[in-house]
């Protein structure tokens, strides 16, 4: 091989290698440039507290990812927890606990059932959480029959519903850490940086994320390895609905009420965030810092945009293109699905 | 016998990236005679029939065709349909591939008349199954039409897949390996198909490397190592051994190996039965012996296999292991247990795609190399360097992909994985199975050298390899054991009698 080629072949590995973060970085300067007021700590925190919520979602679903299957359901997870915690506490009148308790339990809930489809009724994963994904839509609807939740909202049967958002609740949305700034760090983002610290652990660095690669990549040879594929698949999707659900419930505390209208946008943004992933750092898999790095990437993207007066039609197609992008980058180039 | 080629290659080329897997192949084919090919793994017998049947591009070199330019490649459609229809046919060694197994078996004998120019748009069942029927029985098929592929054994999938070839009366045949799965009966068959075939006129191209397949019908035996023709033998009488020294490249002289006895017992099974209506197994495997149990495809050794390491139940009968009663209720329990297998069949059973060396080798013992769930990478690591060094895998580094290695390496990885732990039995299906001859040995003699300690046991179906690796050979035919012979000495008959479902002393 002469010397150009070789030149060529690996200034083709560092542009697939390092092509995503560049890109960020590109990115962040160009609306630095164009944008004003884009480097600012308000600016910041909008990305931050935008992607928080997304990012949580796009970490569950990686989960999925990796065990090669995929989860469609957890944006409806989302909206569905925070419906559900606004009942709880809104008309149930419980207190903050309850309602997490009862969040969390209904993304693990979920994600057994979609786990148990998968992998026991034979449902192709795609069908089974695009099923779910419908049943909880219409699901989070039927107790106040299709209405929003709030404090001092009329029930079904007449009935005034006087339970309000605990404060300690509203503060996992609202309150915010100073960082050499104050006010500056919420919630939801710290929120954000733990489980994306531990998923990436959980993933890279302990023996049940390295088979659960195993199972995503062969899992007929997992399976004669001694695993148990079917447990792994199922916690892989319990994963993803209990992410869900903690998304839900950051939603819940920001937005103070069950609004049905909310959180349509959740499950493609974390979809593209964990997809775009691949590509970050040439990994050509499911990982959970290329995740993490996709949600801020996306983030970053639309708080620009919306700084610049784009549109706001305009931003759901540029996230398409990012992501098709982002795929070209993953499968074609690194030469992945070639044989 | 015809003089004229028929068919002619010649100076064929063919390499993937760096590696060429030909390198200026020249072949000719008579009308009326059967050319059998030789090779060992790896030789480039399956890229040829490749390029010929317009699977692969040739990377240079020309064919011809009674006289004519011979094209594949540029057929339009460039599809391997367009060789059928120039006359030149070719059975797959992979039968699924020869099939449409959701479709029955009168839709497939018809198949390549649904396509291509000149074919009725408009499906018609009773004439697809009129000429289905005059195909059948040309061939002496007897298969029920309406059968979907999918319910019938392989075997029957293989004759669907040639007596379909047949339909289109080819000037050359092509069989790549077609008796690998069919039963003695079914070969006769075969056989007498071929011999009909070659009284027509037609020149046979005829792939295998079963001695018995080879002395049955071949006019003339041309052998293929590295790529490239290393002898051509048509003269009465065949020189067999020369056939099969210019394939291996060397005299194959068996490596002698010393025999074994075992005293303690290791794994006992006692009336184990496999399949509805078999006969039950009983076998015991000792301590530092190596057992192989050989027999053709499809007589059970791999459900054999997957008994003991408990991915499917017996139906009935016990298992003693060192004592214990084992019965193992997943690959879990039998790993944990001691009992481990090198699967057959490596892309499909071992190797994880996505994981280098180093992950591929550590894969079932994770538990073993971890503290709390966390994995020590430094253990990790030096497992598989040790693997690396003691088995002679040729690699960079513990981190290449296994993409990167060859079949023999890759196959060296799978079983590092396994032997990298102390096993109780160590169970190897087909581990030779795409292997060249240098990587085997190495396999053989790491197997025989760490025998010590645990009993093991491998089911291969090429004869060779049981002679090479085992100090006693157990012959399986119908889902069970009917023979067993100690490595000295072997009455190499009764073997072959007792592989081909034929024991001599039932022979009246």
């Amino acid at each position: 091989m002469s010397s150009g080629l070789v030149r060529m072949a690996a200034a083709r590995d560092h542009a697939i290698r390092y092509g995503f973060i560049v890109l960020l970085f590109g990115l962040i300067a160009y609306f630095a440039i164009a944008a004003d007021g884009f480097v600012s700590p308000q600016s910041a925190v909008f990305i931050f507290q935008s992607v928080a919520i997304t990012g949580v979602l796009a970490l569950g679903v990686t989960a999925t990812l990796v065990v090669g299957g995929f989860d469609l359901s957890i944006g409806s997870v989302a909206t569905s927890a925070m419906m559900a915690a606004a009942y709880v506490m809104v008309v149930l009148e419980q207190n903050a606990v309850v309602a997490v308790v009862a969040c969390l339990l209904i993304g693990a809930v979920v994600g057994l059932i979609n786990g148990w489809l998968i992998v026991y009724m034979r449902v192709p994963d795609l069908l089974a959480t695009l099923g779910m994904m419908f049943l909880l839509v219409g699901l989070q609807r039927i107790p106040t029959e299709g209405r929003s939740i709030a404090t001092g909202m009329t029930m079904p049967d007449g009935a005034v519903a006087n339970g309000t958002f605990g404060a300690g609740f509203l503060a996992l949305g609202r309150h915010r850490f100073d960082f050499f700034i104050p006010n500056l760090i919420p919630v939801s983002v710290v929120v954000l940086l733990v489980l994306a610290v531990l998923i990436w652990f959980f993933l890279e660095y302990t023996r049940f994320g390295r088979m659960m690669y195993a199972v995503g990549s062969n899992e007929r040879a997992a399976e004669l390895a001694g695993a148990p594929v079917k447990a792994y698949k199922i916690w892989a999707y319990v994963i993803s609905g209990v992410f869900a659900s903690i998304g839900g419930i950051l939603l819940a505390a920001r937005l103070g009420r069950g609004d049905i209208a909310s959180g349509n946008n959740l499950l493609l943004d974390a979809v593209a965030a964990a997809l775009i992933g691949y590509a970050v750092l040439g990994a050509a898999k499911p990982n959970a810092f290329g995740t993490a790095v996709g949600a801020v990437f996306v983030g970053v993207l639309l708080q620009g945009l919306t700084m610049m007066n784009a549109p706001y039609y305009t931003q759901d197609f540029i996230k398409g293109v990012v992501l098709v992008v982002a795929l070209v980058f993953t499968f074609a180039l690194s030469g992945r699905g070639k044989r | 016998m015809g003089n004229d080629a028929v068919f002619r290659v010649h100076g064929l080329r063919k390499s993937f990236g760096h590696i060429e897997v030909l390198g200026g192949v020249s072949l000719d084919l008579h009308a009326g005679e059967v050319t059998v090919l030789m090779g060992a793994n790896g030789a480039g017998k399956s890229t040829l029939v490749k390029i010929v049947s317009g699977v692969y591009e040739r990377g240079g070199g020309t064919m011809s065709l009674a006289g004519h330019d011979f094209a594949p490649e540029d057929f339009a459609p460039k599809t391997p349909a367009e060789a059928i229809r120039a006359g030149v046919v070719t059975v797959h060694q992979n039968i699924n591939d020869g099939v449409v197994a959701d479709l029955d078996v009168a839709t497939n004998l018809t198949l390549d008349r649904l396509s291509g120019s000149g074919a009725p748009t408009l499906f018609n069942p009773g004439r697809v199954r009129r000429e289905a029927k005059a195909v059948a029985d040309r061939m002496g098929l007897a298969i029920d039409l309406k059968a979907r592929i999918s319910d019938l054994s392989l075997a029957d999938r293989q004759m669907v897949a040639i007596a379909r070839a047949m339909a289109h009366q080819p000037k050359v045949l092509i069989l790549d390996e077609p008796t690998s799965s069919l039963s003695s009966a079914e070969a006769d068959r075969l056989f007498a198909l071929v011999d009909r075939l070659r009284e027509q006129g037609v020149a046979i191209l005829y792939i295998s490397h079963r001695m018995s397949d080879i002395r049955r019908l071949a006019d003339r035996i041309v052998s293929m190592r590295d790529g490239a023709i290393s002898g051509v033998f048509d003269r009465k009488p065949l020189d067999y051994e020369g056939a099969v020294n210019a394939m291996l490249g060397r005299k194959i002289h068996l490596d002698r190996i010393v025999a074994r006895n075992s005293a303690k017992p290791i794994l006992t099974i006692d009336g184990l039965r496999i399949a509805e209506g078999s006969m039950p197994i009983s076998l015991t495997l000792g301590d530092g012996e190596v057992v192989a149990i050989t027999g053709l495809v499809g007589v059970g050794k791999t459900a054999l296999a997957e008994t003991l390491f408990g991915v499917r139940k017996p139906l009935t009968g016990t298992m003693t292991l060192n004592g214990k009663p084992y019965a193992p209720g997943s690959t879990g329990e039998a790993i944990a247990a001691g009992v481990f297998l090198v699967a057959k069949d490596r892309s499909e059973n071992g190797i994880v795609g996505d994981f280098n060396i180093q992950e591929n080798i550590s894969l079932p013992f994770h538990r073993r190399m971890s503290r709390m769930g966390v994995l020590k990478r430094r253990i990790e690591r030096a497992t598989a360097r040790q693997q690396i060094r003691e088995l002679g895998i040729v690699c960079r580094s513990e981190k290449d992909e296994m993409s990167a290695l060859s079949g023999g390496n890759q196959q060296k990885v799978m079983v590092a994985r396994w032997i990298s732990q102390a096993a109780k039995l160590f169970i190897l299906d087909e581990p030779f199975q795409g292997v060249d001859i240098s990587a085997r040995r190495d396999i053989a003699a790491k197997l025989r050298a760490s025998a010590n300690g645990r009993a093991t046991l491998l089911f291969v179906t090429e004869l060779d390899e049981a002679l090479e690796t085992a100090d006693r050979i157990l012959v399986m035919s119908e889902q069970t054991i009917v023979g067993e012979h100690r490595n000295a000495d072997i009455d190499l008959e009764r073997l072959l009698a007792e592989v081909a479902g034929r024991p001599l002393h039932s022979a009246a």
